[in-house]
């Protein structure tokens, strides 16, 4: 295992969630530390999402505890205003579904709204805003509503009402779902400059193709919603018998040189493979 | 444990062996039902959302939103208790000549609250014109019966008419209605929905409301869009355009899968809103300054609802 650093950004002991009578994550437990690059991979409804809203304090476990930033992370630490706003300040959340993130009259209020309700003076918002207009290119949006966008423009929105906060830790949740290839790479090489300048980037996905891009470290969730695996992202990705185990790959059956044959697939690069006989 | 490629059933295989797509001649139209769902969508994203008229230069946009807000309903309770036709008349004119100061075509003004009015008011005051609902002096009347009519301990009279003060009545509640709708209209119309909330909680209404509006205002178009969706969706897999019956049944049986959707949509809004910082108070980039024609405006519109008020006494 890496040698840790000695600031955890979280630290989660034997954190379980349950809603109604459906448990949603049993006893996890890991850390991670400020600058990191994280990937948290699992099937879907393995509970990726709901441990990023529980990393953001959306939802509060119903066992076990979350450490943020060396506090407990819970609800009653976030009724306080100074603490809210603190954590808060310091964590984004970019969320999967940008539709249900994007709720100003504009562009230009979207991306004020966080720096905004965070209590930044006017002057600093006004040129937060146009700041982050400006590194990723939207500045001919600024004046329209945000549901008149594309997906990929909603995303880069999304991200950049995020941004505008300058969080030192952002949640990405399935942040390449749905988008064309110019987009995703655009994200991916952000995501990779905010790393560089020091953000911990927390990403949940199940697109393995991705991984190594985003992460340096991969945490796997299985089906029964615990955790399956951890460890260096190639490393992770390289344990087939791991990711079959939390259905992030398939076997697949096909047929060359005359010989029908199964073995574990994913579509993270091509793959070579020999046959016995 | 070996997955097998999924096999596909029979018919699946076979290729769609239809005709390929000719004209019939025969046209099918969108339904009343899609049509009004469409509509209000559309009509939310271009007028309300957008918020076009609120950032125009006009009188009330440059009004400070408490001035504003203040002055409004001040007449807006003078309306509520005048009864003269011809001070309502005038306070209707004011609206008139405040909407065009403010750059709200007069057109589109006259079109939102007249709109509104027969189905809230009109239905409420019919019954109230006739003779059999209420005793008055007959000015039209619409059917003779030729004897008296007893409905039980009731006499309905010898024949249907409306009265005089039964249509004066209706005419002064109308009038009433139109000039209190103007009066909301204008407000909303002129101010950005976020200087409204925060112009709410300076008038002490509880963070409670306004989260609850402001999470409305949020999550209503989305929840139109879905249904409109949910629409087009349908009609990718219709041929034909089904009947009314049928798309009224569609209705119905889609607003609970609706209400599921959009109860998880505004949990995930809210969501986002708490992620970025938002704790139930509403803040704005725009300051609110009192300047001397704020002050000036808001002591124009009490002085003029209490001399409408005052009028009415002496005039009534």
């Amino acid at each position: 295992m890496a040698e840790r650093g000695p600031h955890p950004v979280f630290e989660l002991e034997a954190v379980r969630y349950s809603y109604m009578d459906a448990t949603g994550l049993d006893g996890i437990g890991f850390r991670v530390d400020a600058g990191e690059k994280l990937a948290l991979l699992g099937a879907n409804g393995s509970g990726k999402s709901t441990l990023l809203k529980l990393l953001d304090g959306l939802i509060f476990p119903s066992g076990g505890q979350i450490r943020a930033f060396g506090s407990r992370l819970d609800e009653t630490a976030l009724q306080d205003e100074g603490f809210a706003r603190g954590f808060r300040r310091r964590v984004g959340f970019v969320f999967q579904n940008s539709d249900a993130q994007l709720f100003s009259p504009n562009v230009w209020e979207e991306i004020a709204f966080g720096p905004l309700h965070l209590g930044l003076p006017q002057d600093e918002v006004e040129e937060r805003v146009k700041d982050t207009l400006h590194i990723l290119g939207l500045e001919h949006l600024r004046d329209r509503p945000p549901y008149h966008l594309s997906g990929g423009e909603k995303k880069k929105v999304a991200l950049a009402a995020v941004l505008a906060i300058n969080p030192d830790v952002l949640l990405f949740d399935e942040p390449t779902a749905g988008l064309d290839p110019k987009t995703e790479e655009f994200l991916i090489q952000m995501m990779a400059e905010l790393n560089r300048a020091g953000k911990t980037i927390i990403t949940a996905t199940q697109d393995l193709g991705i991984v190594t891009h985003i992460a340096s470290r991969a945490i796997v969730l299985g089906e029964d919603h615990r955790l399956a695996g951890e460890g260096p992202a190639a490393e992770v990705l390289a344990d087939r018998e791991l990711l079959l185990s939390a259905n992030l790959v398939h076997y697949h059956t096909h047929r060359h040189d005359g010989l029908e044959h199964s073995h574990p697939h994913s579509h993270v690069e091509k793959h070579d493979h020999r046959h016995r006989g | 444990m070996i997955e097998t490629e999924p096999t596909l059933p029979r018919w699946m295989i076979a290729a769609a062996g239809a005709k390929a797509p000719a004209t019939s001649g025969r046209r099918r139209r969108r339904s009343a039902v899609e049509r009004t769902i469409q509509g209000m969508a559309h009509a939310l994203r271009t007028s309300v959302f957008s918020e076009q008229i609120a950032a125009r230069q006009g009188l009330l946009q440059r009004t400070d939103p408490r001035a504003k807000s203040a002055g409004l309903l001040a007449l807006l309770m003078a309306a509520a208790i005048i009864r003269t036709p011809l001070l309502l008349l005038t306070l209707y004119a004011l609206t008139l000549a405040a909407a065009a100061s403010s750059r709200v075509s007069l057109r589109f003004f006259i079109k939102r609250v007249w709109l509104f009015i027969p189905v809230f008011a009109g239905v409420i005051v019919l019954p109230s014109i006739f003779n059999v609902v209420k005793a008055g002096d007959p000015l039209f009347t619409i059917w003779s019966f030729g004897h008296e009519v007893r409905l039980g301990p009731w006499s309905l009279g010898t024949s249907l008419a409306i009265t005089r003060q039964g249509l004066a009545g209706a005419a002064i509640l109308i009038l009433r209605v139109a000039v209190s709708v103007s009066l909301a209209v204008l407000l909303t119309l002129t101010t950005r929905w976020s200087d409204l909330l925060k112009a709410l909680r300076i008038f002490y209404v509880p963070r409670v409301f306004v989260l609850i509006l402001s999470m409305a205002y949020r999550y209503i178009f989305l929840l139109l869009s879905l249904a409109s969706d949910m629409f087009t969706a349908r009609r990718s897999r219709m041929v034909g355009p089904g009947s009314p019956r049928d798309d009224r049944h569609f209705a119905a049986s889609s607003m609970g899968t609706l209400l599921g959707k959009s109860s998880t949509l505004s949990d995930e809004i809210y969501a986002a809103m708490v992620s970025r910082g938002f704790n139930g108070e509403p803040m704005t980039m725009r300051p609110f300054r009192m300047r001397t024609q704020d002050l000036l405006l808001l002591v124009a519109a009490l002085l003029l609802a209490i001399a409408a008020v005052g009028g009415d006494r002496l005039l009534g």
